[in-house]
């Protein structure tokens, strides 16, 4: 099914013809409109008429978060004020937040664009989707709600939280699709079973699950707790939320909706665009939005871009599941880590739940990492050397993965905190 | 004559043992003996309660890490050599002990029991006519 199969399945040169029509667009109208891309555009030595085709791009500055938190709230809008219909803003965990504002015409794009990732999903106007991200200044509940109501398919705006509700609107309601991170999924899941309902009695059937990183094997296990195709979208604030792009039920990589953001992999370190298939860090230029158009926008995200056809018939480029956000990433005595691979060790381990929480800490000169892991019911034994041989093999395990020595500690089931937004997996101790 | 112990998974912290001593008490359950194994990291509440099928539910209830095991409990003199004359047909019986804990009351004591094999343990103690105790009389104590 396809939502603009003119577009989803064009040809390469169409494609870069478009691009290269809403780039150029774009420039002149930041150039002229927003006195930060003026002067960074000057700054840099480059100018409107530098930009000729998409091509054209990597000599375009790269715009990062602490650009939108400098221009705080509205300094990088690039329309006045009463064309501003609404603002969204990031949850803003360090630091001021990240505002963005949409224009009628930018509200428009975005419906369309997630009504065109779900369509990908396999959602059609007959779906009752639930829609359990967050509403308000976070994107993922309007964003969401919107496209939903753009496909045409039944909104169900229950927001996050108040899984109690959420089940029973499942259940009376009869939703098909559910709209959440997948760490909520996971909760659901958890609590489905308490409550010791049978998810295959619900009529649930996919779900649309992102804002935050996650594993194949965490689609796996929801895909088998809640007998539901799980579907990966993607999207951020900054460039406009949910729908930049989105899995379609292939599950092969996310489509991206390249005619309106155009992606690049940059290697993070020399900030050089990097040969296709190369991982790296993903930059978004938004080339039709209005209110807030950014250029070469820095994500953070690594990922790689996969520029063949799907099987599914669309040609819009395809990106990776995000390996982590390189922000996210830690470092300890050198070595990368990330929290998608401690949460693969453990989901690929029979005796384990994903329910993980990473303490860092500098003892003298070295950082040390502890890894917190709930016992599960299923799996506690009340001989001390059971247990002990359960955490050395998750050690193991685990030290296998990241190449560098862990302390794991056992603790008990529901003491990691859960929620209903994006999970805490860290615990920095070092910063302070 | 095979024993339902109570088995609790606990953090190596503060308040724990006493949060599942209130549990159990405000449900009107006694503990008739306990022991706690404990490493660096955490610790197992291995206890013989009065309705350890209630205890179960509760501590469950609560989010506790939780499980029943099989275990037997000898009755013994309490006096020098009772303990190794049980444990020399044990070990002629090559019958395991995972882990053991005892209480005295008086002239008797009582010696809880986590063999591999219940069954192989309950039946060799039994041809060796010593005296085991039953469920329902253990929880009385």
């Amino acid at each position: 099914m396809f939502w603009t199969k003119e577009i989803e399945c064009a040809p390469r040169e169409i494609i870069s013809k478009i691009q290269s029509e809403r780039l150029i667009n774009t420039v002149n109208r930041v150039y002229k409109n927003v006195p930060y891309y003026r002067k960074k555009m000057d700054s840099s030595g480059i100018k409107p008429s530098d930009i000729l085709s998409i091509d054209d791009i990597s000599k375009l500055p790269f715009t990062n978060k602490d650009d939108l938190r400098n221009n705080y709230p509205f300094g990088t809008f690039a329309l006045p004020m009463d064309q501003i219909i609404r603002v969204h803003a990031s949850s803003g965990t360090t630091g001021r937040p990240t505002v963005v504002g949409y224009s009628k015409n930018d509200i428009e794009m975005w419906s369309e664009n997630v009504a065109r990732c779900l369509c990908m999903a396999g959602l059609t106007q007959n779906d009752m989707v639930q829609v359990a991200y967050g509403y308000g200044l976070f994107t993922g509940g309007l964003g969401l709600h919107y496209g939903t109501e753009h496909l045409g398919a039944t909104a169900i705006p229950i927001s996050g939280g108040n899984t109690q509700k959420q089940i029973q609107l499942m259940q009376d309601f009869g939703s098909t699709v559910i709209c959440c991170t997948p760490s909520y999924a996971l909760y659901i899941a958890e609590v489905l079973n308490e409550m010791g309902i049978d998810p295959a009695s619900l009529k649930l059937r996919v779900g649309i699950f992102g804002a935050e990183p996650w594993s194949e094997s965490m689609r796996k296990e929801i895909e088998q707790k809640l007998k539901i195709k799980a579907i990966d979208i993607y999207g951020l604030s900054e460039i406009v939320g949910p729908g930049v792009s989105c899995e379609c039920t292939y599950q092969a990589g996310m489509h991206v909706n390249e005619d309106h953001f155009y992606p690049e992999i940059i290697d993070p370190e020399t900030l050089q665009p990097l040969p296709p298939g190369e991982i790296g860090e993903l930059v978004f230029s938004t080339i039709s939005k209005e209110g807030i158009p950014l250029l070469r926008y820095r994500t953070r995200d690594l990922t790689r871009l996969i520029f063949d056809q799907c099987e599914c018939g669309r040609t819009l480029v395809r990106m990776e599941k995000c390996k982590g956000r390189s922000d996210d990433m830690l470092i300890i005595r050198g070595v990368n880590v990330f929290p998608s691979q401690i949460e693969s060790v453990l989901l690929e381990m029979s005796e384990t739940e994903p329910h993980y929480l990473l303490i860092v800490e500098r003892e003298g000169n070295l950082d040390t990492l502890k890894v917190q892991v709930e016992v599960q019911e299923q799996f506690f034994s009340d001989e001390i050397k059971e247990l002990q041989n359960l955490s050395k093999k998750i050690k193991s395990n685990i030290e296998s993965t990241l190449g560098i020595s862990v302390t794991v500690q056992l603790v008990e089931p529901r003491t990691i905190e859960r929620t209903a937004g994006k999970a805490k997996r860290v615990i920095d101790k070092r910063q302070t | 004559m095979i024993i339902k112990q109570l088995s609790v998974f606990l953090e190596n912290k503060s308040g724990r043992l006493s949060e599942v001593a209130g549990l159990l008490g405000n449900a009107g359950i006694n503990m008739t003996a306990f022991s706690i194994a404990d490493t660096s990291d955490f610790g197992i509440l291995r206890a013989v309660v009065s309705n350890p099928d209630k205890a179960l539910r509760i501590l469950k209830e609560n989010n506790f890490s939780v499980q029943l095991t099989d275990v037997v409990c000898l009755i013994c003199p309490n006096e020098p050599g009772a303990l190794a004359k049980a444990l020399k047909i044990l070990e002629a019986e090559n019958i395991a002990i995972e882990y053991m804990y005892a209480f005295s009351t008086g002239k008797s004591a009582n010696i809880v029991i986590r063999p591999a094999n219940v069954q192989k343990c309950i039946n060799t103690l039994q041809n060796h006519k010593l005296e085991l105790l039953n469920s329902s009389d253990l929880y009385k104590i």
